[in-house]
């Protein structure tokens, strides 16, 4: 219950600030304002300014939108592929069903990263191909939960019953373990999306993800380096961002397990 | 039990076979000419062709996948594109530094969760306990270059213990050597031992609840004793499945690091490559750590042969 | 006295039990499930979960239990102090061998045993290789007993050893129990089965919502019961027999 609460406060912090700056950032991100740079914490710019003299909130505001983009788009299209091929693996044959885990073995040989790195040095690096990667890379843990979801629907008596009745697989599959697993898929998309948080930043520090001017965590981690010894607040203050960001997806992830499934709350 | 070991020797050939062919194909179907951006945009096209034989990619892509995968057999994974030096020695020379520093981030990892995940299951009742986890919690959320970027800050630029990064193989000087790989080491391991720490936790409390640890204590056990002779090694099954995933991502996770700390490793190679456009270079390097990747999976699988005499058969 | 309980409570799930057991007397301790007699018995050995709390008395040869140390405490488990639990099946290490498990009980109080011998004795001569999931629930209960045995324990407490068994292997589990415990041993057998009882023990103890509600020969108590609850226990394990 705790965990719930305070993972939804936390990502509820990072959508609001992604929200609110589509309406009201407190200065323009990207303005060079040679007059005010390097500013530490203070009135006006409250997280201080970057050498360039670029807010440092307001980039955290509009990096927000950047983090929740590529999160949604890479989890979504883990979902819609590796949600039905691990329904599909559950009910299908013995054989197809090993075949398609195999196939998804070899995916997973492919963490994100290196896959976003792939994908950069054939198109060219930028959200898109960092969001595409990390979505095929999240396919095989979505394909996994939903396989193992169905084999245990799949042996219930309700299942058993109307298979007995001549239900369609499709009608089965629709009817029955869908609605079933939706609990276990729910908790999968949100510890998911912490992972895709955590990659897309990784991609945006070396230079493969997110492109300038476009305000990005991981970006502003990268921009940070050189200036780290006499300004660590640069790092900072993006760092704290997407720890709060993965923290609360995590969180979230955890406080819906224990209410959802309570069987699996002892677990991790 | 040899019938299990051999269909996983058998799964692991077949994997890495179809990972390379994916990588081959991948790398040969994407738009751009390797003999053009070796020569650049003036480059004549009698030139360009005299090139492409010399690449070899004049030819239909059968003939080059074989090509290239027979000769990485021999550890001849061809010439760059770019620099037109062989591929392999580098790759071997760079494997050997995030090898280095994989195994030290491991260590760390290790060394930090056993004690800290076994601690927080046995007093998950107690506050202390719940503190261990929330701080494993906290250190799962920290990526790890930024760990990185902060253990720089304390260690090496306000203490100046250490140094920031460069690196010194071991076999010229092992002092130096191994004052350069703690930070690496600390920032890679710091984060996957939070992570190790959550599910070695978990495995702990599950034995703790298993009815033969009641059994040991039955027998005159005290409740230490009883999980370190019994409990331990059962705790151990789920987490070496972990500890096998960690793995690869350890590696991965390499490949930033070894960019925070500027060390020669496979990482920073391609990342060079990339910028370069170093295709071949860049595919033996993807090759060389998926095949990792598959090869750890391989190892944890034959691991739980050996730790869960179940999985044996009779 | 062997064993001699007090006005022992645990929080409030076992109330004001009282009871005793002399050298080689063999007691049985019924009552329907949650009746706090599984509770009774980890109380005896200080194995109770760390939530819950015994109060009262609890002695052994008149020393008291409660309130001793676990290290004093350990010092008596598997050694004057054993037990059989109900579930075989989840008893054993699934990752060590049958034969350092069996002997486990000696090692740890300074005495030596032959896994061979120990497993000969429960009718399992050879077994000492093997890993638990390789024998059946039933060989795996006499392994438990092996274990409990080892060290000729002054009470063994049972509980409910033969209820997750086959009938044909219970009645052996409890042949081998009856035949192989030491003539001066005290045993607390707790079941649910009357028909158990009858065959075992030579005096009963009923249990109720964690009180005991009738004391007496086994005898006694099976043909002139007292108590209320006592007497529906019968009638059901009679409509039983005749089913």
């Amino acid at each position: 219950m705790r965990n719930l609460v305070l993972g939804s406060v936390l990502v509820g912090l990072v959508v609001v600030a992604a929200l609110l700056s589509f309406a009201w950032t407190p200065f323009d991100p990207v303005k060079v304002d040679a007059t005010h740079r390097l500013l530490g914490f203070g009135a006006s710019h409250w997280f201080g300014t970057d050498k360039f003299g670029r807010d440092l909130l307001s980039q955290i505001m509009v990096g927000a939108r950047t983090t929740l983009y590529v999160g949604v788009v890479a989890v979504g299209i883990a979902a819609v592929i590796g949600t039905p091929l691990g329904v599909l693996a559950g009910m299908a044959p013995r054989w197809l069903g090993e075949f398609v885990m195999r196939v998804n073995d070899l995916v997973l040989a492919f963490p994100a990263l290196l896959l976003a790195i792939m994908f950069g040095a054939v198109f060219g690096a930028d959200t898109l191909t960092a969001m595409v990667a990390i979505g095929i890379a999240t396919i095989p843990s979505f394909a996994r939960i939903a396989r193992s979801g169905t084999l245990q629907v799949m042996s219930t008596e309700f299942v058993l019953a109307a298979r007995a009745g001549g239900r369609s697989r499709l009608t089965i599959a629709v009817r029955h373990v869908l609605p079933n697993i939706s609990g276990l898929l729910i908790v999968q998309a949100s510890v998911s999306f912490a992972i895709a948080v955590l990659a897309e930043a990784a991609l945006s520090f070396l230079g493969f993800g997110t492109r300038p001017p476009t305000p990005s965590w991981g970006r502003m981690l990268q921009e940070s380096q050189e200036l780290l010894t006499v300004n660590p607040r640069l790092a900072l203050v993006p760092g704290i961002a997407i720890a709060v960001a993965v923290l609360g997806f995590n969180l979230l992830g955890d406080g819906l397990r224990d209410r959802l499934d309570p069987r699996l709350a002892a677990r991790v | 039990m040899t019938a299990r070991v051999l269909r996983r020797v058998a799964i692991f050939v077949v994997s890495v076979l179809a990972a390379s062919i994916v990588v081959f194909l991948f790398m040969a179907v994407l738009p751009g000419d390797p003999a053009q951006v070796a020569l650049g945009v003036n480059a004549t096209p009698e030139l360009l062709a005299k090139t492409r034989a010399e690449f070899g990619i004049d030819r239909p892509l059968v003939t080059q996948y074989f090509d290239w995968i027979g000769g990485v057999l021999h550890g001849d994974f061809g010439r760059s594109y770019v620099t037109r030096e062989a591929i392999g020695p580098q790759l071997l020379d760079r494997l050997g530094v995030t090898l280095w520093l994989v195994g030290a981030g491991m260590l760390v990892a290790l060394v930090i969760a056993v004690p800290a995940g076994t601690f927080a299951a046995v007093k998950h009742r107690k506050a202390v306990g719940a503190g261990v986890s929330g701080l494993s919690q906290i250190g799962v959320a920290i990526p790890a270059f930024l760990a990185g970027i902060i253990l720089v800050q304390i260690f090496a630029v306000q203490l100046r213990w250490l140094p920031s990064g460069g690196w010194t193989p071991p076999d010229q000087d092992f002092g130096e050597f191994a004052r350069g790989l703690v930070l690496p080491a600390l920032s890679l391991g710091l984060v996957q031992g939070a992570v190790l720490t959550r599910y070695v936790r978990s495995a702990v409390l599950d034995t703790l609840g298993q009815d033969y640890l009641r059994t040991a204590r039955s027998k005159g056990l005290r409740p230490g004793q009883a999980l370190v002779r019994h409990g331990l090694r059962n705790a151990s099954v789920p987490v070496v499945t972990v500890l096998g995933l960690q793995l690869a991502t350890l590696l991965i996770g390499a490949v930033v690091v070894e960019r925070v700390f500027v060390l020669p490793g496979l990482g920073s190679m391609l990342l060079d490559a990339v910028s370069a456009r170093d295709l071949l270079t860049v595919q033996g390097i993807v090759l060389v750590l998926v095949a990792g990747v598959l090869l750890v999976n391989f190892v944890v699988d034959v691991l739980y042969t050996v730790l869960d005499p179940r999985l044996r058969g009779s | 006295m062997t064993l001699s309980v007090r006005g022992l409570s645990v929080n409030s799930l076992v109330r004001d039990v009282s009871f005793e057991i002399g050298a080689g007397e063999r007691v049985g301790l019924i009552g329907e499930s949650g009746s706090g007699k599984s509770l009774t018995a980890l109380a005896i050995m200080g194995l109770l979960p760390e939530e819950l709390r015994a109060s009262g008395s609890v002695s052994l040869h008149g020393r008291e239990l409660l309130g001793l140390s676990e290290k004093d405490l350990s010092r008596l488990r598997g050694d004057e102090l054993a037990m059989v639990f109900q579930e075989p099946m989840t008893a054993l290490n699934p990752a060590m061998r049958i034969g350092r498990q069996v002997t486990e009980p000696g090692r740890i109080h300074g005495r030596r045993h032959r896994a061979e011998d120990l497993l000969a004795a429960v009718g399992l001569p050879g077994t000492a290789r093997a890993y638990p999931h390789q024998l059946s629930g039933g060989q795996r209960q006499r392994v438990v007993l092996a274990m409990a045995l080892a060290n000729e324990p002054s009470l063994l407490i049972c509980d409910e050893p033969t209820t997750a068994l086959d009938v044909t292997v219970q009645a052996q589990i409890l042949s081998l129990i009856k035949t192989s415990l030491p003539a001066e041993s005290a045993l607390l057998f707790i079941t649910h089965d009357l028909a158990v009882v009858a065959s075992v023990c030579e005096r009963v103890l009923v249990m109720l919502d964690g009180e005991i509600v009738e004391a007496g020969s086994t005898r006694e108590v099976l043909t002139q019961p007292k108590h209320e609850y006592t007497r529906k226990l019968l009638a059901a394990s009679d409509l039983e027999a005749r089913r």
